[in-house]
């Protein structure tokens, strides 16, 4: 599937309850490069994710208007299978959250939910990738112990190659970065830009520095508004709006 | 004045230490005090041969207390069989299907069953459940009973347990991480997967243990059982015989014939077993619970 853009919103509105959250998104996010989503906390950034692979609407009380269409399929048509959408959105959360199982098994969980039976072919889904995230050099020993007792940024790269394993066409990243030391933050940034030529990369993050270190183009969300978007180079040195150049200049946080 | 709170804080921490220790200690004089009353019992016969034997003769000086611990098992293991699934099934559908206000609805109700007196749940047992089986459910099996039997002492605990197990294991299952659901979700699994691999396996240790509790309370109950059990030591046949389960046993005749010789040693061996039993259980819960630790997390 070619196109320049991955995945398009148009005038996307959310609502918990009588919160208005997300007001009038109309985007496209470019394909085969990192998006940052950009914004003070309370913004909307983790909204407008969620609500790109349907998790928005396993909880309570959220409503939902508008369309998101990933490349030319329409993500909330009636009758279509929410397991095939989300399983083409890999998602990465702010902490690592291993499934209660061994190493092995975690990267394997996705494959084995889509019929992926045979061992050889399961070893192998594994073994590459542990290594796309740089984990396999690390674990290849003890691939049958429990997830949990890796280190916690080892954990997200576990979790990161645990979504890579389902061969999403996206990946989700709900500020990957933020429970991790320096080290392990680096490692995943380091990941992020192996992996961009192969996956459209769509990250939250409200550390600008990281923003400016990782992204090819930025959403600035303020108050659940879309304030301005446009290449990095752009957002960063030359933006349009007022309030986005106070942003990125650190005047309003 | 400083001094004074210096004082009060060594108070407080040594009293606080005091009233812990006394709660331990009361449950280890307890077993002590059951060990001391049994022990005449215990040098004169063999503890093993006295679990074996079917013979109950007081007055011959026969203790066989095998009927009652056969009769406890049984009538348990069918509230068990009954409760557990589903329990677990109702804590499933709180937990994870039912919407909040759904859930925030039923909670408080199903708490309000495990706060019913169990005496009322025993003249409910004998008004409607000792019927029912009876009149409908023995004659579609082909089987006459009285209706005092295994099946609806059963019938009885399960409902009672219910709302325990459903409680405990409701709380283990809300205290899953949603995030951790969020992870499955997005490797595209259903919903039933995400629970079945995931959250349920999460929340085993937790629901391993909110069945122990269920059990302890079926095996430990008294007031209910005695009132449909049919009360009758003979090691049960099938589930429409009668049975006599420990607690029953101590309950009808502790403070009667006591002028029978060992008698009254008798019956607090009986206690002593009832409580090994749920002691052992525990302990044998809590083992298999770290094993399944050290494989999962």
């Amino acid at each position: 599937m070619t196109g320049e853009h991955v995945i398009h919103a148009r005038d996307l509105n959310v609502y918990y309850g009588q919160l208005h959250v997300l007001k009038d998104i109309t985007v496209a996010i470019p394909r085969s490069k990192i998006t940052a989503i950009i914004g003070p906390s309370g913004c909307g950034k983790s909204t407008l994710l969620r609500s790109f692979n349907r998790l928005l609407e396993t909880m309570d009380n959220v409503r939902l208007a508008g369309s998101v269409r990933l490349g030319p399929q329409d993500v909330y048509a009636p009758g279509v299978d929410v397991t095939l959408i989300r399983k083409k959105m890999g998602l990465l959360a702010q902490r690592p959250f291993p499934l209660p199982m061994s190493i092995y098994e975690n990267v394997a969980f996705g494959p084995r939910l889509h019929g992926i039976r045979n061992r050889r072919a399961l070893d192998r889904l594994v073994e590459d990738n542990l290594q796309l995230t740089g984990l396999w050099s690390e674990v290849r020993d003890r691939l049958h112990t429990p997830a949990v007792e890796l280190s916690i940024g080892q954990q997200q790269r576990l979790c990161l190659a645990r979504g890579l394993a389902v061969e999403p066409e996206v990946i989700l990243a709900d500020e990957p970065t933020s429970a991790l030391d320096p080290q392990s933050s680096r490692r995943i940034e380091e990941c992020f830009r192996h992996l961009k030529d192969r996956y459209s990369i769509v990250m939250v993050t409200h550390i600008l520095r990281q923003a400016r270190r990782l992204a090819d183009y930025i959403l600035f969300l303020y108050m659940g508004e879309l304030v301005e978007h446009g290449p990095a180079e752009q957002m960063f040195n030359a933006p349009r709006r007022e309030l986005t150049r106070e942003y990125v200049q650190g005047v309003i946080s | 004045m400083l001094r004074w709170r210096q004082w009060q804080e060594r108070i407080g921490r040594h009293l606080l230490q005091g009233i812990t220790l006394g709660c331990v200690l009361l449950a280890g004089l307890m077993i002590l005090g059951l060990l001391l009353k049994s022990w005449p019992l215990l040098q004169e016969q063999n503890l093993w041969s006295m679990l074996v034997s079917r013979d109950w003769r007081p007055h011959r000086g026969e203790f066989g207390y095998f009927p009652f611990l056969a009769g406890t098992l049984w009538v348990t293991g069918g509230a068990m069989l009954l409760a557990v699934p589903l329990a677990l099934l109702t804590a499933t559908y709180l937990s994870e299907y039912a919407s909040h206000r759904v859930c925030t609805l039923f909670k408080p109700l199903i708490d309000l069953l495990a706060g019913i007196p169990s005496v009322v749940y025993g003249v409910w047992g004998v008004l409607t459940i000792v019927p029912l089986v009876k009149n409908e459910v023995a004659p579609w099996f082909g089987r006459f009973t009285s209706g005092y039997c295994i099946l609806s002492a059963s019938l009885v605990l399960a409902v009672m347990t219910l709302p325990v197990i459903i409680h405990v294991s409701l709380e283990v299952m809300q205290a899953v991480p949603r995030e951790l659901r969020e992870s499955a979700l997005s490797l595209g699994a259903t919903r039933w997967q995400t629970v079945k691999k995931v959250v349920l396996r999460k929340a085993l240790p937790g629901l391993l243990a909110a069945n122990v509790l269920g059990f302890a309370r079926a095996f430990g109950e008294t007031m209910a059982v005695i009132m449909v059990a049919g009360n009758v030591a003979r090691v049960p046949g099938s589930i429409f015989d009668p049975a006599y389960p420990l607690p029953a046993l101590i309950a009808n005749n502790y403070g009667e014939m006591m002028s029978v010789p060992r008698y009254d040693a008798a019956l607090m061996l009986a206690a002593l077993l009832l409580l090994g039993v749920v002691l052992g259980f525990s302990v044998l819960s809590r083992l298999v619970l770290q094993r399944l630790q050290r494989r999962w997390r």
